[in-house]
């Protein structure tokens, strides 16, 4: 039992920390913009190199450099989105679901370039476990990552419930038009919309760094399992895409956990979880566990 | 470089846009024609190629098979393979709509390539297949051999063309039409939109397949590097809208365009100073990336625009 706590449950609550904060984004992007945004991994790993090159330069700890990582991830998604996303607006969202696969390229290739290819870590060398009632052994940085993620859900929800434009966001989640007669400046939601999914990806990216180390794929690998934490927890509700990303990591840890003397499936298979979770979701349930918009 | 050089960099440039022709045709059978977003095309590329690799190379001890079969058997069963994993695929997700279907699609592309990698015994896992055959290998060799390959792969093309041309003109390509442009129409006027979706989708893998099954030969060597996503399915989105979608010559002449740019560049790019010419597929992909966005907000028909 303290086996499975310590070594699979609370790895699979970090994981599902991470991939709760990306997929408050895809969530929010999905819901107000109405398309799939598969560059939102890569705007992860342009955070995650953020926070790299802070470190680097001025030797501060990565959880302080997470200012600046959140800065490029704002940076780089507002320009995409002038420049990609915007005059493709009134067409069919087909064309901006295409046009963010060559914006996860865009900004893959982009790093590639200026950072090179090999994987990178924060702090090298090992780091001691925090131990609890001399049985629980906790990496400190999973501590950081969980608490992190928890203050950052009480913000979120915080602001979404009680501030103005927080409640505009929730509002063109529901009904775009409704809203939009109701007076809501649309282009004011959709740039905060971007602000906090760019800045929660940055966040989460640095928490992978953390976590493992950084590389130039590390968000595209996330990509899909922070899809199926979306559409878990509903499209257009942030809230539900948390809980979705914590459940999803949690599984995919706990998998590989011999609950019968064996265990359930390799974990070499580990990633293919979350893909089965994400396909039978979007074919059974596809509003998700909070009643998600459909498409 | 003298002459001899130049035509055999165009043997090998016509080799491997022929293959991407075909996966673009094939794409286009889904897309242009069914409007279904195969985001997984690398996974039936994949599945192509490793079951052309297993029919036809010689026995090995690392792995299943190989069983010594003919080229063109190898090359059908990588197309019944593709297609029935296809349709497998298809039965549960093709009533999603574009965005699902995309992640659907790439899902199980993805599932297809953490089997390809796991499965030591049927894949040899990372390590790959080698040692698989080339048309006519023992009558032809050296530079011949290349030629006697780009001719064998021109003639899946015009297969996969006369098959995407003569389905698109037929009655049940004018029903893909009007189920991608208007489903709720077609079904109101009793089309099985479910059916003929799964459809293009099985016909679209099955050429997908074959051109797995191409490259497999052609590079005598298969491994799941291959399958990255990136190069197989984004390189084949850009090559169908820079083509035009919806038209099959536009599928050709996109692919041989974008592979164009993709195989010119790197002639330019090597030239670059050792610490860049590292880099250099990198920027490759950034210039792709560029060039779709260009495309889709300038020239979203494409060079070949559907013929309405």
């Amino acid at each position: 039992m303290i086996e499975f706590i310590n070594f699979y449950l609370i790895p699979g609550i970090t994981l599902g920390s991470i991939y709760a904060l990306g997929a408050v984004g895809i969530s929010m992007i999905f819901g107000i913009l109405r398309f799939a945004h598969f560059a939102h991994g890569d705007l992860m790993t342009v955070g995650a190199y953020g926070a790299l090159t802070v470190v680097w330069v001025t030797g501060i700890p990565p959880l302080f450099a997470i200012p600046f990582a959140v800065a490029l991830a704002i940076i780089a998604a507002l320009s995409c989105d002038r420049l990609f996303y915007k005059p493709l607006r009134e067409l069919p969202t087909i064309y901006t679901v295409i046009a963010s696969f060559g914006v996860a390229l865009i900004l893959r290739s982009l790093i590639q370039v200026i950072w090179g290819t090999e994987s990178q870590v924060y702090v090298k060398g090992f780091q001691k476990p925090l131990v609890y009632f001399d049985t629980f052994r906790i990496a400190t940085r999973h501590v950081q990552i969980i608490a992190s993620t928890v203050v950052i859900t009480g913000l979120l929800h915080v602001f979404l419930s009680y501030s103005r434009m927080g409640r505009c966001m929730r509002a063109v989640a529901d009904d775009a038009s409704l809203a939009r007669v109701a007076g809501i400046d649309t282009d004011n939601v959709i740039r905060w919309t971007w602000i906090i999914g760019a800045a929660l990806a940055a966040i989460a990216g640095v928490f992978v760094g953390l976590d493992t180390d950084v590389h130039t794929n590390l968000g595209w690998n996330m990509l899909l399992p922070m899809f199926a934490a979306a559409l878990l927890g509903g499209i257009g509700k942030p809230l539900g895409a948390i809980t979705g990303g914590l459940i999803i990591g949690i599984v995919e840890e706990c998998v590989s956990y011999p609950f019968f003397g064996e265990a359930l499936l390799s974990p070499s298979y580990k990633s293919a979880v979350a893909f089965v979770i994400m396909i039978a979701l979007l074919i059974l349930r596809p509003q998700g566990l909070f009643k998600g918009r459909l498409l | 470089m003298n002459a001899e050089g130049i035509a055999f960099y165009l043997v090998s440039f016509l080799t491997m846009g022929g293959i991407y022709a075909v996966l673009c045709i094939a794409l286009n059978m889904q897309w242009g024609f069914g409007g279904l977003f195969n985001a997984g095309i690398a996974g039936f590329y994949a599945v192509g190629a490793y079951t052309a690799a297993i029919l036809t190379s010689a026995t090995a001890p690392t792995h299943v098979g190989g069983f010594d079969l003919p080229i063109l058997s190898g090359l059908l069963g990588a197309g019944v393979m593709a297609g029935v994993t296809a349709w497998g695929i298809a039965r549960v997700c093709v009533r999603l709509k574009a965005d699902y279907l995309a992640m659907a699609s790439i899902g199980f592309a993805e599932i297809i390539r953490l089997v390809v990698i796991n499965e030591q015994w049927l894949t040899n896992g990372s390590l790959g297949i080698s040692r698989i055959p080339r048309p006519l290998e023992d009558i032809f060799s050296g530079r011949q051999a290349e030629v006697v390959y780009v001719v064998f792969v021109w003639l899946v093309v015009l297969l996969t063309y006369f098959v995407s041309q003569r389905l698109s003109r037929s009655p049940w390509g004018l029903v893909m039409r009007a189920i991608r442009d208007n489903d709720i129409a077609a079904d109101s006027i009793g089309k099985d939109v479910q059916r003929f979706r799964v459809d293009a989708f099985v016909v679209g893998s099955v050429f997908m397949g074959m051109a797995g099954a191409l490259s497999a030969h052609y590079f005598k060597f298969f491994s799941p590097d291959a399958t990255e996503p990136l190069l197989v399915t984004f390189l084949c989105w850009v090559m169908l809208i820079a083509g035009g979608s919806g038209n099959n010559r536009g599928a050709i002449a996109g692919a041989l365009l974008v592979w164009a740019i993709w195989s010119m560049t790197e002639i330019i790019t090597s030239h670059l100073p050792v610490e860049w010419a590292s880099r250099s597929a990198y920027l490759r992909m950034l210039l792709i990336g560029l060039f779709l966005q260009f495309v889709l907000q300038r020239y979203r028909q494409g060079l070949f625009p559907e013929r309405g």
